[in-house]
């Protein structure tokens, strides 16, 4: 009887190990901000493929970009679309950028009472550039003739990590402040060139300065914002109105902008009336020709998965989705992966 | 960094081991042989942890190095922007060295106060159960002093304790300015409630060991209370509580998460207590996972490398004013 057990086990194991050993593995690495719908993904496909496994280390833009320059992954994921100079240290020959989904940064606040604030590119420049520094500044007053603004400090709350989300939001301040753009210009992280401010690691951390900090104002992700509840301030877009952020924002963001063939660009203050001006996309990177053929068929199948079935699990995750007219342009794209 | 054996931390004296020691059959020398290698190689596997992390500190660090040179000591900047990236530890020193002290000027007076209650005032019943609760307090973990921190300190500080400072102080640059949020006085204050159980068990240790004989003899000279504390106990034990303030020191300069997340985190030098500051340990919490050019990864290493060149520094003059204070009077208690 033991002996059966024992044989009974040891097939077992066998099996699993086996099973595991058919599974083809892919790995990513990159990206936090999209590694919720990521991991999603990846598990989804897993389920309907369980002869592909794919991994996904959610370490940041930066160690993506590095990652997928020195091959050392198949699919490498990034918040910021790759610089020229990035590409020219990849090893592997062209990378090519696939959209995926999209986010935006809000402005968040604690002002007494948290009255629905609006602001301007000037009032928001002027805020980030430590030059309005009251409540009750006149611009402020103007832009909100309704609040109550008290006449108490402006407390700015930044990032201390290098973030996409940071990126996202001097990327702004750079678009619509030429003083912003020489003085400290976009950055994952300014470090000592934030001209004011206490900074906060991570989203929580931001978050948390906010809501403990009287008269505090930062900017954190769209879907923290939202699911912490969260005050944030309506933004004055492109085309002159105020918007706020949401997922339909957003995506009428990426429908308003301009959009070149190696999805390389930025919907910062994206034209059309109901655009919201801080939104960025997330994209995962890959190699268009993939040494390994067995690997490369299979992240062209994932690849075509996601643009299909994928797309859909966006909204409830509170990703803003690719319009259509997108996807088809991505999915032609696909197809010139070569193995 | 001295350790706990290092400190003139005094302990009972001990007869010499000859007295022990044990001639007898080749078994006993072979489980003695058998035990000094094992004691041996635990002495040796210590050693080499820490030349290990220095090594691989200074290896981590030479980009570094070879870019900024020492200038990196004196620079302020901070920037990983990739078109201007320069790097600079300047005002982290200073955010690590003025918390620190300021910890240690709040929390060894109290320490020591508590000490002396605790060992020649406090009625015997109330002793164990409050050296229990000190004890509890070097239990809570340090992201949870940070949590309360933010939470209640902060806000209490800013509300109520620097208003008052303001007025009574205010003409002081330590207490100019506005305090809002993170302050250097708030991540001082965190870490000194953080390193009080620490000092304040070593001083009750070193008080417990100062001998009944200077007491009562100070008695028998008619001396009061507060005379035969201030003379007898204190100043024989002054040595002993210095180290004790030293071993404080060094956890206060390697305190992390609790002052990370309440003193504001922006790398500047400015004189007032109130206004934001940023630490060498600090930084490496907040910017290490994130950081992806060779360079920054490089200068956070040599900000280790920096932490560890400052607390050794701080332990030595400390060491130094422990000897300068030495008088003939004061023995190695």
């Amino acid at each position: 009887m033991k002996k059966l057990l024992l044989t009974g086990l040891l097939g077992l194991i066998s099996l699993a190990s086996a099973s595991a050993a058919d599974a083809l593995l892919i790995n990513g690495e990159g990206a936090t901000f999209p590694a919720p719908i990521y991991q999603k993904w990846f598990s989804d496909y897993n389920k309907a493929n369980p002869s592909i496994q794919i991994n996904y280390n959610a370490d940041g833009s930066g160690a993506g970009i590095a990652a997928i320059n020195n091959e050392t992954v198949t699919i490498g994921a990034s918040d910021a679309p790759m610089t020229d100079a990035d590409l020219a240290k990849a090893k592997g020959g062209k990378i090519l950028h696939f959209p995926t989904v999209a986010g935006a940064d809000v402005l968040a606040y604690n002002v007494p009472g948290n009255p629905q604030l609006k602001l301007d590119a000037d009032s928001v420049a002027g805020i980030f550039l430590g030059k309005i520094t009251k409540w009750n500044d006149p611009a402020l007053v103007a832009l909100n003739p309704d609040a109550k603004l008290p006449d108490a400090d402006i407390v700015v709350g930044h990032r201390t990590d290098a973030s996409g989300t940071t990126f996202v939001f001097t990327d702004y301040l750079s678009h619509i402040s030429s003083e912003w753009k020489t003085k400290v210009g976009a950055s994952k992280d300014p470090g000592t060139k934030w001209p004011t401010g206490q900074g906060g690691k991570g989203n929580d951390g931001v978050a948390g300065l906010i809501k403990n900090t009287p008269g505090a104002i930062g900017y954190v992700e769209l879907t923290y914002a939202v699911q912490n509840k969260m005050p944030f301030a309506d933004l004055k877009n492109a085309d002159g109105n105020f918007v706020t952020a949401s997922l339909d924002s957003v995506s009428e963001a990426l429908n308003g902008a301009k959009i070149p063939d190696d999805f390389r660009f930025s919907m910062i203050n994206a034209p059309g009336a109901k655009s919201y001006p801080i939104a960025s996309c997330t994209w995962l990177l890959v190699y268009q020709q993939q040494k390994d053929a067995a690997k490369g068929k299979a992240l062209v199948d994932f690849l075509k998965w996601a643009y299909g079935p994928g797309e859909d699990e966006a909204k409830d995750l509170d990703y803003a989705r690719l319009p259509s007219s997108l996807v088809d342009r991505v999915t032609k794209a696909i197809d010139t992966i070569k193995y | 960094m001295p350790t706990l054996t290092d400190l003139p931390i005094s302990t009972t004296p001990v007869a010499s081991h000859d007295q022990y020691a044990i001639v007898n059959s080749s078994t006993s020398r072979f489980g003695d042989r058998l035990f000094y290698s094992i004691c041996l190689l635990s002495a040796i596997t210590v050693a080499l942890l820490f030349l290990l992390v220095i090594g691989v500190q200074i290896h981590g660090s030479k980009l570094s190095f070879a870019a900024f040179g020492w200038k990196f000591l004196t620079s302020s900047q901070w920037d990983p922007s990739s078109d201007t990236e320069s790097y600079g530890a300047l005002p982290f020193i200073y955010g690590t060295v003025v918390s620190s002290l300021l910890a240690l000027f709040i929390a060894v007076p109290l320490s020591v106060g508590t000490a002396v209650f605790l060992t020649d005032l406090a009625p015997l019943k109330i002793r164990q159960p409050l050296v229990s609760v000190i004890e509890m307090l070097a239990a809570v973990p340090s992201v949870i002093w940070g949590l309360w921190g933010i939470f209640v300190m902060v806000p209490w500080l800013n509300g109520n304790l620097v208003p008052i400072l303001k007025k009574t102080l205010g003409f002081l640059p330590i207490f100019s300015g506005p305090c809002i949020g993170g302050s250097m006085l708030a991540g001082g204050l965190i870490v000194a409630i953080m390193i009080l159980p620490i000092v304040t068990s070593v001083s009750r240790e070193i008080l417990r060991s100062v001998p009944d004989l200077q007491r009562e003899a100070a008695y028998g000279l008619g001396a009061t209370r507060w005379e035969v504390t201030r003379i007898a106990v204190l100043s024989y034990a002054r040595r002993g509580l210095m180290g004790a303030a030293v071993l404080g020191l060094g956890r206060a300069v390697g305190e992390t998460m609790a002052v990370t997340m309440v003193i504001g985190n922006v790398a500047q030098i400015k004189p007032s207590l109130f206004a934001s500051g940023y630490t060498l340990a600090s930084v490496i919490a907040n910017v290490f996972a994130e950081a992806s050019s060779d360079l920054e990864i490089s200068a956070l290493f040599e900000i280790g490398l920096v932490l560890m060149g400052v607390t050794i520094i701080i332990n030595i003059m400390a060491l130094l004013l422990i000897r300068a204070f030495e008088t003939p009077g004061s023995r190695r208690a």
